[in-house]
């Protein structure tokens, strides 16, 4: 059961991507630790804490690809859970610091020595030990996000409706851990961390051990996001996507299905921002502020929605364009991420990989024809679509149908 | 006919949308194995009634049962579905980016859970069924196209195939012959009369021809209540039923 479950993921596409993937995991870190300075192979300290980042974007971005592009369900406060899952991390990294803090007090971190707390709160207790805070990266996200969305679900909240209150979700967080006394650092939030698992923090060593780790979490994400949408449970998400209701006429019942991929795309959110904060150094409530949010959705819109390496290609590339853009141009990156989005939407709706993979479905597609006119006896209409494939799946634009667009259509 | 030896129970039913009375102590029995045609001018409301017994629309009042003894007012979709109650969709609705194959395979009875689909792997008498069903609704050398790609008739026939696919007691079929052309209205006929030898149907049509060629009871919905109840003729020949089909 489980072996078929995971044989599932494998196919063409995700062998390049996973090949893609190790040789990165791989190269970035040697081309750090191995090359000397000034060779060409050798990869700066800076790039290799950027690129990190990166894939810890792009596994934020496959987390609401999975709900939004297979379920349909628009988050928009999905940085939220990638906050907490960093708070969580910033936790125990704040006191590992234990006396090396600026007030050098053993046991609470400094800013509630500053705000002259006496104790410390029950909520920081157990963060000292390393798998206690990676068990609350995530089950704090995720048991938010289970309670959400069975209230949401439950009374059938769906499409702008359910946008909204996930942007209200993170506002609401947003002013929370502004506040001093939550007990989370305030407007400062969490930051000086000295050391992970007992590896300096600042060390190149470590800096590439987190690298790889991010590298592997997208991987294993990715598999598991793979594995769900290929699998029939994927096909009935597709359903819901795109005729909720007739799901539901089928015996299916709908909020279920939800709640599993929206509990589990959190629990994915959270590990991200788990990864993020150890490699930029500091968690702040920042990080709540509902644009965030909204970003991943352009990023996961610009790859191409519904196809998983779309979502990793999307945040890559995007933030690939913001880092220059604020370097270069820093008044225009918010003009041309607009425009990005704009020009995404009116002219690849189905995003880079999602228009590259109708092209080549559309090749196929041809080829196939003409050798079933050549008198090979497969009739055309056999090979074009992957039946597991379930979501970029678009309709073929061969000459003699004309096919309607598959748009969501609700049931009557 | 009595509640307890009923497949469908309708009594009183009432639904008002704004005031307007969409169904007016509707009161409706469909026996065992019985298949029933139903027929109305537009805004009759049966649709409607197809919508109170699927739970879709809950009823301001009224009873209804199935199987005699479980009250469909209290359950949601998911769970009537479970019961066995299928239902065909006025409009047709199959899921658009799956293809024929994965919109039956979808539909085919088997456990509705996220983790029983998760782990799911289809089985050779699945298979089976599928390609029984396929071959049923014609649509076999489409198999592997997407759904949105086939033409009005053919998406009528491959949401039959779904309801099929389900196996209920009880179908509901909403204008199954809307839009399809007179051959293909013969065909469903003959269809729907094979899949009532082994299933409990109710079928709205507005087609006369077609309903007569099914050759079963019908009751006639006005004004969300009925009208008259009985054979073709028997109906045809009752004056209000002739007054609102003209009258119109
Ligand atoms: N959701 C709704 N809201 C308001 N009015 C409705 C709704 N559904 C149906 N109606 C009204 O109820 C009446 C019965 O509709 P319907 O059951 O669809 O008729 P039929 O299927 O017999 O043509 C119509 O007048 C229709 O406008
Ligand atoms: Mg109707």
């Amino acid at each position: 059961m489980m072996s078929s479950f995971l044989f599932r993921a494998m196919d063409a596409r995700a062998g390049i991507f996973l090949a893609i993937m190790a040789a990165v995991i791989v190269l970035v870190p040697a081309g750090n630790l191995l090359m000397p300075e000034g060779s060409t192979f050798h990869v700066p300290n800076y790039a290799v804490t950027l690129m990190g980042k990166y894939l810890t974007y792009a596994l934020l971005a496959l987390a609401v690809d999975l709900v939004w592009g297979y379920c349909g369900i628009l988050s928009l406060g999905h940085a939220a859970f990638f906050a907490l899952g960093g708070y969580a991390m910033g936790m125990y990294l704040m006191r590992q610091i234990g006396t090396r803090g600026v007030y050098g007090d053993p046991i609470l971190p400094d800013f509630m020595v500053f705000l002259n707390w006496g104790e410390l709160p029950w909520y920081w207790y157990g963060f000292d030990m390393f798998w206690f805070a990676a068990l609350m990266v995530l089950l704090v996200p995720g048991v938010l996000a289970f309670v959400f969305g069975w209230f949401a679900f439950r009374s059938r909240v769906t499409g702008v409706y359910l946008s909204i209150i996930t942007q209200a979700l993170t506002y609401a967080l947003l002013l929370a851990f502004f506040r001093n006394d939550m007990g989370f650092g305030g407007n400062n939030g969490l930051t000086d961390f000295k050391d992970i698992l007992g590896f300096d923090i600042q060390a190149d060593t470590t800096r590439a051990g987190l690298f790889a780790a991010s590298g592997l979490a997208l991987v294993v994400c990715f598999l598991i996001c793979r594995a769900i949408t290929r699998s029939k449970l994927g096909k009935v998400l597709v359903a819901v996507r795109d005729a909720e209701s007739r799901t539901r006429f089928l015996g299916y019942r709908v909020e279920h299905y939800k709640l599993f991929v929206w509990t589990l795309s959190a629990m994915m959110a959270g590990i991200a921002g788990a990864l993020y904060v150890p490699q930029v150094g500091i968690i702040n409530p920042g990080e709540f502020a509902p644009a965030n949010s909204i970003e991943v959705v352009i990023w996961v819109a610009v790859g191409g929605r519904g196809t998983l390496v779309g979502a990793v290609l999307g945040a890559v590339l995007v933030n690939f364009a913001k880092t220059w853009f604020t370097a270069a141009l820093p008044d225009i990156w918010l003009f041309a991420l607009g425009g990005l989005f704009v020009v995404v939407t009116l002219f690849l709706p189905k995003g880079i990989v999602g228009t590259l993979s109708q092209g080549w479905t559309a090749l196929r597609q041809r080829k196939v024809s003409e050798d079933f006119e050549a008198g090979s006896d497969q009739p055309p209409s056999q090979a074009p679509q992957s039946p597991a494939s379930p979501a970029n799946v678009s309709p073929k634009k061969s000459a003699s149908t004309v096919p309607a667009d598959a748009d969501p259509q609700p049931a009557e | 006919m009595a509640r307890s030896s009923s497949l469908l129970y309708l009594d009183g039913v009432s639904v008002s949308f704004d005031g307007f009375k969409a169904l007016n102590e509707l009161s409706l029995t469909i026996a065992p194995g019985e298949m029933r045609a139903i027929i109305g001018p537009n805004g009759a409301g049966k649709t409607t009634m197809m919508d109170v017994i699927t739970g879709k629309t809950r009823p301001d009042s009224g009873e209804v049962f199935f199987n005699g003894t479980v009250d469909l007012t209290g359950e949601d979709e998911a769970s009537i579905a479970e019961l066995g109650i299928g239902r065909k969709f006025q409009k047709p609705t199959v899921f658009e980016s799956h293809t024929v194959w994965d919109n039956l395979e979808l539909a085919l009875k088997a456990p509705r859970g996220p983790f029983a689909t998760l782990f799911h792997v289809i089985s050779g008498g699945e298979k089976k069924r599928v390609e029984y069903l396929l071959d049923l609704i014609r649509l076999g050398s489409k198999r592997h196209e997407l759904a949105a790609n086939l033409s009005h008739g053919q998406k009528q026939w491959l949401e039959i195939g779904m309801l099929l696919a389900q196996d209920p007691k009880l179908l509901l079929v909403d204008e199954p012959a809307a839009g399809m052309t007179d051959a293909e209205t013969a065909e469903t006929a003959e269809l729907l009369k094979d899949i009532a030898n082994d299933h409990s149907v109710v079928v709205v049509e507005h087609d006369m021809v077609f309903v007569r060629s099914l050759g079963v009871k019908v009751t006639v919905l006005h004004e969300g209540s009925v009208l008259a109840e009985g054979s073709l003729d028997h109906v045809s020949a009752d004056e209000r039923v002739v007054e609102v089909y003209l009258g119109r």
